[in-house]
C-alpha cells in the first residue's frame, strides 16, 4: 500500500511541475523562446504567497489569487521590457537574455532579502486519511484538486474564448494572424500573463507542500518543468500536463527506491533520452524543416 | 610566409608577457594576490577560448561547459592525488578525459539544434556534476583536497598552446568548415561538408581545453567540490564569449580579462557581482547583440589602420 501513497505524492509533485510546464510550453509555442525566467516567476509566486499568508494573515485561496495576479503582472512586464525587442533577433540572443533575466531576478531578490530560506506557514489543515490502506494527506489532495481545476480553466480559456483562439492562431503563424487583424502583442502579453499566473500558483503549492522556500528554489523545478514540457511535446498544452505528472511520478519512484541523490539526474536523463529518440515529445508530430 | 609572420609575432609577444610577469613575480613586485589573479585570468581565458570554438566558430550553443571543466578538474586531481603522477601528465589526462566526455556528449546531442542542443548540454553538465556528487572516492559533496601545483609557468604554457591551436584551427580548412556550419548549416551540408563530423570535432577540441583548464583550476584552489561546477559556472564562461562577441577570439580574451578583474574586485559582494553580470548580459543582448567585438578580431584593427596610412 506504500506504493499508492508514493503514487499520490508523485502526482502531487507532478501537478506542480505540470503547472510550471504549462507556462513554458505556452510561451515556447507562441514565440519559440525557452523562458528561463519562468522558474523565477515561480519563486516570486511562492514568496508573494508567503508574505500574504504570514504577513497579512490571508487565507490559502486569497493568497493564491494574489500570487497569481502579481506573477501575471510580472510576466507581462518581463515580456514587455526584455523579450519584445528580441522578437526578430536570433534564437541564441533571446535564450541568453532569458538566462540573464532569470539570474537578475534571483540575485535582486537575494540582494534585498538575503539568501536565507523561509519556513512556509501551515495554511491547509494537514489531516491525513485512509485510502485503501494508504495514508494520504489532505494537503496533497487539495493541491491536486486545485491544479486540476486550474488546468481545466486553462483548457477552457484556450479553446472557448476569443483570446484563446487568438493565442492558437498566433502560435500557428504569427504573420498570418497579424494579417487577419489579431493584435499579436496583446496576445503574447496574455500568454505570458496566463503562463506566469500558473507558475505563481505552482509556487504557492510548492511552498505549502515542501514548507521551505528560498530565492534559488526556482532553478531546479524550472529546469525540470522544462523537461516535462519537452517530454510531453513542447508547445502542446495537454502534453505539458501529462509530461509534468509523469516526471513527478518518475522522480518519486526513484526517490522511493532509495536513490534520492540521483533524483535530479533522472529528470535530465529522461530529457536526453527524449531529445535523442523522440525530440517532438509524446504528443508531438514531426514537422518537416523548410529551407 | 605571411601566415607565419603573425605566429612569430604572437610567439615573441607572449614570451615578453611571460618574461615580464615572471620577473615581476620573482622580484616580489607582484605579490601573491596579484599572481593568483593572473593565474585565474589565464584559466578563464582558456575556458573562454575553448567555448568560443564551440559557440563562436561552430555556432553550436552549448551551455554545459562547466561539465567538461569538472571532468578535467576531477580526473587531474585523481591523477596527482591518488596515483601520485606528475602534474603535466595530470593536465593531459584531464584534457583527454574531458575530450572523451565531449565525444560521448557531442555525438548524440549535436544532432539537435539551437535551443534543444542548449538544454541537452545543460542536462549533461548537470548529470556529470551529480555523478561526481555521488562518487564517494572523490569526496562527494564535501569535495576533494588537492595540493596547489598550478604555477604561472604551467598556466601560461597551457594558455599559449590553447590560443595557438584554436587560432590555427580556425584559420585551417577545418575551421572554415566550422564557420560555414555557423553561418548556415543546411547550406554547408549541401556543399558537401560533413557537418556532424566537424561539429563533434570542434566540440571535442573545446572540451579538451576545458579539461586542461579544469586541471589548472583544481590545482589552484586546494579543494574542488561538485557545487563549483554548476550551472552558474557554465554561465560565467558563456558570458565571456557572448560579451566579447560571438565569433571573436580576441573579444573572448578581452572580456575574460575584464570580467575576471571586475569579479575579483567584487569578491566580497557576490550578489552585486551577479546582478552586474546578468544586467550586462541582458543589456548587451538588447542593445548590442553582436557583443563588444562582433566577429572582428583585434588584429583587424591594425590592418585597417595600415591601409588608411597607405592611402
Amino acid at each position: 500500500m506504500e506504493w499508492v501513497q508514493q503514487l499520490v505524492n508523485g502526482i502531487s509533485l507532478g501537478s506542480i511541475y505540470a503547472l510550471i510546464a504549462l507556462g513554458y510550453t505556452m510561451v515556447y509555442g507562441i514565440i519559440k523562446l525557452i523562458n528561463f525566467a519562468h522558474g523565477e516567476i515561480f519563486m516570486i509566486g511562492a514568496f508573494v504567497g508567503f508574505y500574504a499568508i504570514s504577513g497579512w494573515g490571508l487565507g490559502f485561496f486569497p493568497a493564491l489569487l494574489l500570487a497569481m495576479t502579481v506573477c501575471a503582472l510580472f510576466g507581462v512586464i518581463i515580456e514587455r521590457v526584455a523579450y519584445r525587442r528580441l522578437r526578430n533577433a536570433t534564437r541564441i540572443a533571446a535564450l541568453i537574455t532569458a538566462i540573464g533575466i532569470s539570474l537578475l531576478i534571483q540575485y535582486v531578490v537575494i540582494y534585498f532579502r538575503g539568501a536565507q530560506p523561509e519556513a512556509y506557514p501551515n495554511v491547509l489543515s494537514n489531516r491525513s486519511f485512509d485510502f485503501f490502506g494508504a495514508q494520504i494527506s489532505s494537503q496533497s489532495l487539495m493541491i491536486l484538486c486545485t491544479s486540476i481545476a486550474l488546468m481545466i480553466l486553462l483548457q477552457f480559456i484556450v479553446h472557448k474564448t476569443k483570446i484563446g483562439k487568438a493565442m492558437r492562431a498566433v502560435s500557428h503563424d504569427m504573420d498570418a494572424a497579424r494579417l487577419m487583424g489579431i493584435n499579436v502583442n496583446t496576445t503574447i502579453s496574455a500568454t505570458f500573463a496566463i503562463g506566469s499566473a500558473l507558475a505563481g500558483a505552482a509556487g504557492v503549492f510548492f511552498g505549502v507542500y515542501y514548507t521551505k522556500i528560498e530565492p534559488l528554489m526556482g532553478v531546479i523545478p524550472g529546469l525540470k518543468a522544462f523537461v516535462a514540457a519537452v517530454l510531453g511535446g513542447i508547445g502542446i498544452i495537454p502534453g505539458a500536463m501529462v509530461g509534468g505528472l509523469l516526471l513527478g511520478v518518475v522522480e518519486t519512484v526513484v526517490s522511493a527506491l532509495g536513490y534520492s541523490l540521483w533524483r535530479d539526474a533522472a529528470a535530465f536523463i529522461i530529457l536526453i533520452l527524449i531529445l535523442l529518440f523522440k525530440p517532438s515529445g509524446i504528443f508531438g508530430k514531426n514537422a518537416r524543416e523548410k529551407v | 610566409m605571411k601566415k607565419f609572420k603573425g605566429f612569430w609575432l604572437f610567439l615573441i609577444l607572449s614570451v615578453i608577457v611571460y618574461g615580464t610577469v615572471q620577473v615581476l613575480m620573482n622580484t616580489g613586485i607582484l605579490n601573491n594576490f596579484y599572481s593568483n589573479t593572473l593565474i585565474f585570468i589565464s584559466i578563464n581565458i582558456i575556458l573562454a577560448v575553448s567555448l568560443h570554438l564551440v559557440i563562436g566558430i561552430t555556432g553550436q550553443f552549448s551551455i554545459g561547459h562547466a561539465g567538461f571543466l569538472a571532468v578535467g578538474a576531477y580526473i587531474s586531481a585523481i591523477v596527482t592525488m591518488k596515483l601520485q603522477l606528475p602534474f603535466p601528465i595530470a593536465l593531459l589526462a584531464g584534457g583527454i578525459c574531458a575530450a572523451l566526455a565531449g565525444l560521448v556528449v557531442g555525438i548524440p546531442t549535436l544532432r539537435l539544434r539551437g535551443d534543444y542542443l542548449a538544454i541537452a548540454t545543460l542536462g549533461f553538465a548537470e548529470i556529470i556534476r551529480i555523478v561526481f556528487l555521488n562518487i564517494d572516492a572523490v569526496g562527494g559533496a564535501a569535495g576533494m583536497q588537492v595540493s596547489k601545483l598550478t604555477t604561472w609557468t604551467y598556466t601560461f604554457i597551457c594558455l599559449f598552446i590553447t590560443i595557438a591551436v584554436i587560432t590555427n584551427f580556425t584559420k585551417s580548412r577545418h575551421g572554415r568548415a566550422c564557420i560555414s556550419i555557423r553561418e548556415n548549416e543546411i547550406a554547408a551540408d549541401a556543399m558537401g561538408i560533413n557537418t556532424t563530423y566537424y561539429k563533434v570535432m570542434a566540440f571535442a577540441i573545446g572540451s579538451f581545453f576545458a579539461g586542461i583548464a579544469g586541471g589548472l583550476y583544481a590545482h589552484n584552489f586546494y579543494i574542488i567540490q561538485p557545487a563549483q561546477f554548476g550551472f552558474l559556472k557554465s554561465f560565467d564562461i558563456l558570458i565571456f564569449v557572448v560579451l566579447g562577441g560571438l565569433g571573436s577570439l580576441s573579444g573572448a580574451v578581452i572580456s575574460a580579462i575584464l570580467l575576471t578583474v571586475v569579479s575579483t574586485f567584487l569578491q566580497g559582494y557576490p550578489e552585486t557581482r551577479m546582478i552586474i553580470y546578468s544586467l550586462v548580459l541582458v543589456l548587451v543582448m538588447l542593445y548590442r547583440p553582436q557583443g563588444l567585438m562582433g566577429t572582428r578580431e583585434i588584429t583587424d584593427l591594425f590592418k585597417r589602420k595600415s591601409v588608411k596610412g597607405g592611402n
